[in-house]
C-alpha cells in the first residue's frame, strides 16, 4: 500500500497530486492508527500473559507445576484472571479522596502505555520502504521522551497512596517515590554513554548504529549492568519491590484497591518491564540484529523474530530475578544507588567521554569498565565497622 | 553482673574475598540454584485426581466395626466416650438383643466438627469397635449432617473395610474381650 502511494505521490497533475496526496495522509494515518490499536491491545494482552508467565516460573523453580485447571496447562487463567478483576465491585474507601483515587492507577497505565509511544519493536528503515514496527517514527528525543514519560509513574504510585487514606499506603508511595527518582539518575547516566558512542537519542538509530558497527553491550558491559538493575527499581521489582513489600505495608501504594483498578496498577508495571526490556535490547544489544540470523539486509520477520527473542529472555531474566533475590531493605537500596551506582555511572560516563574526545579505540571501555566494578567492589564494600578484637578494644568492657 | 572480658569470646565473621564483596557471583550462583529447580521434577500432586498416599495410621474419619455375623461389635462400654477429650461421642447402651453380651449401642453417635482426631477412642476400645479411616476429606451442608449415627459409622465401614486402604485390624472381626476369651 505505502509502494502505491509513494508512487502516487509524485502525480505530475497538481490536482490529482493533492488528492492523492491527501488520501496518502490518510492512509498513513489509518496505518499509524492500527499499530497503535496493535501495540495497545498487544501490550495489554502480553501483561496479562506475563502474570501467567510469572507464575509458571515461580511454580518451577518451587518444584510446583503452576496454574494447570484453566483450559490447556493453565493458558485461559489469564482471562480467568481478567474476567475476575472485572467482574468485582468498584469499592472507593469512604474516606479517600475519591477523584485521586480513582485517576491514579489510569495515569500509571497512560504513562506505561505512552512510554512504548517511541520504542521500535521491529525492524524500521529511514526510507520509510516497508511496514514501521514503531508507533511515533523518528523520534529524534526517543530516549529522553521514554524517561519524561514513564517517570510520570511515580505520580500514579505517590497519589495512589495518598488518596488511599492508609498509613500503609502512604508510605508506600513515598518509598516509592524516592526509590524511583534515586534510581532515575543512574538509569539516565548509563545510557548517555551509549548515546554518545551512537551519536544519537534516536532509537532507530542506535539500532542502526549497532547493526552497522557493534553491539553496545561489548564497550558497555557497566552500563548495562547498571541501566538493567535500575530499570529493575524503577519497575518496582523484586529485590527492590520496597513500595510494596506484604511483610511492613500489607500491600504498599495498592492495599486499598481492588478490581479494575488494581489491574491498571499491575498492567502498568508490566507493561514498564515490557519496555525496559525493549530498550535493554535496543540500547544493549542491538534491537533486531542478529549476526549472520538477522543482519541488515535480512526480511522483516527474520529481525522481529531476533528483536522479539531477545525481548523475551529478558523478561524471563526478569522473572528468575525476582523469584531468587531476596528483598533488599530500604537504607541499602538507598545507598546501592548513591553511593555505588551513581559514582560508577559517572566514572563509566568520564571514561566514554575521554575515549570519544581523543578517538582512543573502543575496547578500553570495556577494560574500564571491568576496572570500575573491581574498584567498587574494593572500595565501597570494605568493611568500616569495628569487628572482632577490634571492637572489643573500641568499646571495651568495664567490669 | 557483667560478663567478665576474659570469658568473651570474640567470633569474627570471615573476611570477605574481591569476588565475595562485589555479590554478583553470589547472584549468579543463586541464579543457577533457581534454574537447577526449574527442571526438577515436580512434586505436585493433582489432589481431586490423584489421591495422597496416606499412612497406615493416618486419624481420619472414624468407622464402627461389624463382627463376623455383621452385627455392630460395640459393647456399650463407655470406654470411648470417657476417654474422648473433645467429648464427642454420645453413646445410649440398651439390653444386648444378642446372647454373647450384655449390652449394644441403642444409639451411637459421633460428632465429627467437635472430633479432634486424636484416635484416644481407638486406643481406649476393648474391643476393637471403633477404629479411624484414612477419609479425610468428609464435607457436609449442615451441622447436624455432621453429627454421624450408629448407622453411618457402620457404612463407613462397610465402604472401608474392604477397600484396602483401611484393613480390619483384628483377627477375622471377631468380638474380641467383652464376651470370648481371647483369640
Amino acid at each position: 500500500m505505502i509502494h502505491i502511494a509513494r508512487h502516487l505521490w509524485r502525480v505530475r497533475d497538481t490536482k490529482t497530486r493533492h488528492k492523492w496526496r491527501a488520501i496518502c495522509w490518510a492512509t498513513m494515518d489509518f496505518a499509524t492508527t492500527i499499530t497503535i490499536l496493535i501495540v495497545f491491545g498487544g501490550l495489554q494482552g502480553l501483561a496479562g500473559f506475563l502474570v501467567y508467565v510469572e507464575r509458571k516460573i515461580c511454580a518451577f523453580m518451587q518444584n510446583r507445576v503452576g496454574p494447570n485447571r484453566v483450559g490447556p496447562i493453565g493458558l485461559l487463567q489469564v482471562l480467568a484472571d481478567g474476567l475476575k478483576f472485572i467482574m468485582k465491585e468498584e469499592f472507593v474507601p469512604k474516606y479517600a479522596d475519591k477523584v485521586l483515587f480513582i485517576v491514579a492507577p489510569a495515569i500509571g497505565m497512560v504513562a506505561a502505555m505512552l512510554s512504548f509511544a517511541v520504542v521500535p519493536f521491529g525492524p524500521t528503515d529511514d526510507n520509510m520502504q516497508n511496514y514501521q514496527f514503531v508507533v511515533a517514527k523518528n523520534i529524534d528525543i526517543g530516549i529522553l521522551f521514554i524517561f519524561a514519560v514513564s517517570s510520570l509513574t511515580v505520580y500514579a504510585i505517590i497519589l495512589g497512596g495518598w488518596a488511599s487514606n492508609n498509613k500503609y499506603s502512604l508510605l508506600g508511595g513515598l518509598r516509592s517515590s524516592a526509590q524511583i527518582i534515586s534510581y532515575e539518575i543512574p538509569l539516565g547516566l548509563s545510557v548517555v554513554g551509549v548515546v554518545l558512542i551512537c551519536g544519537s537519542l534516536n532509537l532507530e538509530k542506535i539500532i542502526w548504529h549497532q547493526a552497522t558497527n557493534s553491539w553496545n553491550i561489548l564497550w558497555q558491559p557497566l552500563a548495562f549492568l547498571l541501566f538493567m538493575v535500575s530499570a529493575f527499581a524503577e519497575c518496582n521489582r523484586l529485590p527492590f519491590d520496597l513500595p510494596e513489600t506484604e511483610q511492613e505495608l500489607v500491600g504498599g501504594y495498592h492495599t486499598e484497591y481492588n478490581a479494575m483498578k488494581l489491574a491498571f496498577f499491575f498492567v502498568g508495571e508490566y507493561t514498564h518491564m515490557i519496555t525496559t526490556s525493549f530498550l535493554m535490547v535496543i540500547l544493549f544489544f542491538g534491537g533486531w540484529h542478529l549476526p549472520w540470523l538477522a543482519d541488515t539486509t535480512s526480511p522483516a520477520v527474520l529481525k522481529l523474530v531476533a528483536f522479539m527473542v531477545k525481548m523475551s529472555l529478558f523478561i524471563l531474566f526478569y522473572m528468575l530475578v525476582r523469584w531468587t533475590i531476596p528483598r533488599f531493605r530500604f537504607d541499602q537500596l538507598m545507598a546501592l544507588a548513591w553511593k555505588v551506582f551513581i559514582p560508577m555511572a559517572l566514572a563509566n560516563l568520564v571514561a566514554v567521554m575521554v575515549v570519544k574526545e581523543f578517538g582512543l579505540p573502543l575496547w578500553i571501555l570495556t577494560g574500564v569498565s571491568l576496572a570500575i566494578v573491581f574498584a567498587a567492589g574494593l572500595i565501597v564494600t570494605k568493611p568500616r565497622v569495628p569487628v572482632g578484637k577490634a571492637l572489643a578494644a573500641k568499646y571495651p568492657v568495664h567490669v | 553482673m557483667p560478663i567478665a572480658a576474659n570469658e568473651v569470646r570474640w567470633v569474627k565473621p570471615p573476611t570477605l574475598g574481591l569476588l565475595d564483596r562485589l555479590y554478583l557471583p553470589a547472584i549468579a550462583q543463586g541464579l543457577g540454584t533457581t534454574i537447577k529447580h526449574m527442571f526438577q521434577p515436580k512434586v505436585t500432586q493433582q489432589f481431586p485426581e490423584e489421591r495422597p498416599n496416606l499412612p497406615a495410621n493416618y486419624r481420619g474419619l472414624h468407622r464402627l466395626n461389624r463382627d463376623t455375623d455383621g452385627r455392630v461389635k460395640c459393647v456399650a462400654c463407655f470406654m470411648c466416650s470417657t476417654a474422648c477429650p473433645a467429648r464427642c461421642i454420645d453413646i445410649v447402651a440398651a439390653p444386648s438383643p444378642w446372647p454373647d453380651r450384655e449390652k449394644y449401642p441403642e444409639m451411637f453417635v459421633i460428632d465429627e466438627l467437635r472430633c479432634i482426631y486424636c484416635g484416644m477412642c481407638e486406643q481406649a476400645c476393648p474391643c476393637d469397635a471403633i477404629e479411624l479411616t484414612s477419609m479425610f476429606d468428609l464435607t457436609g451442608l449442615s451441622r447436624e449432617e455432621m453429627m454421624f449415627d450408629k448407622e453411618k459409622l457402620l457404612s463407613v465401614f462397610d465402604q472401608t473395610a474392604h477397600a484396602g486402604k483401611d484393613p480390619i485390624r483384628t483377627k477375622g472381626g471377631a468380638l474380641s474381650c467383652a464376651s470370648e476369651p481371647n483369640v
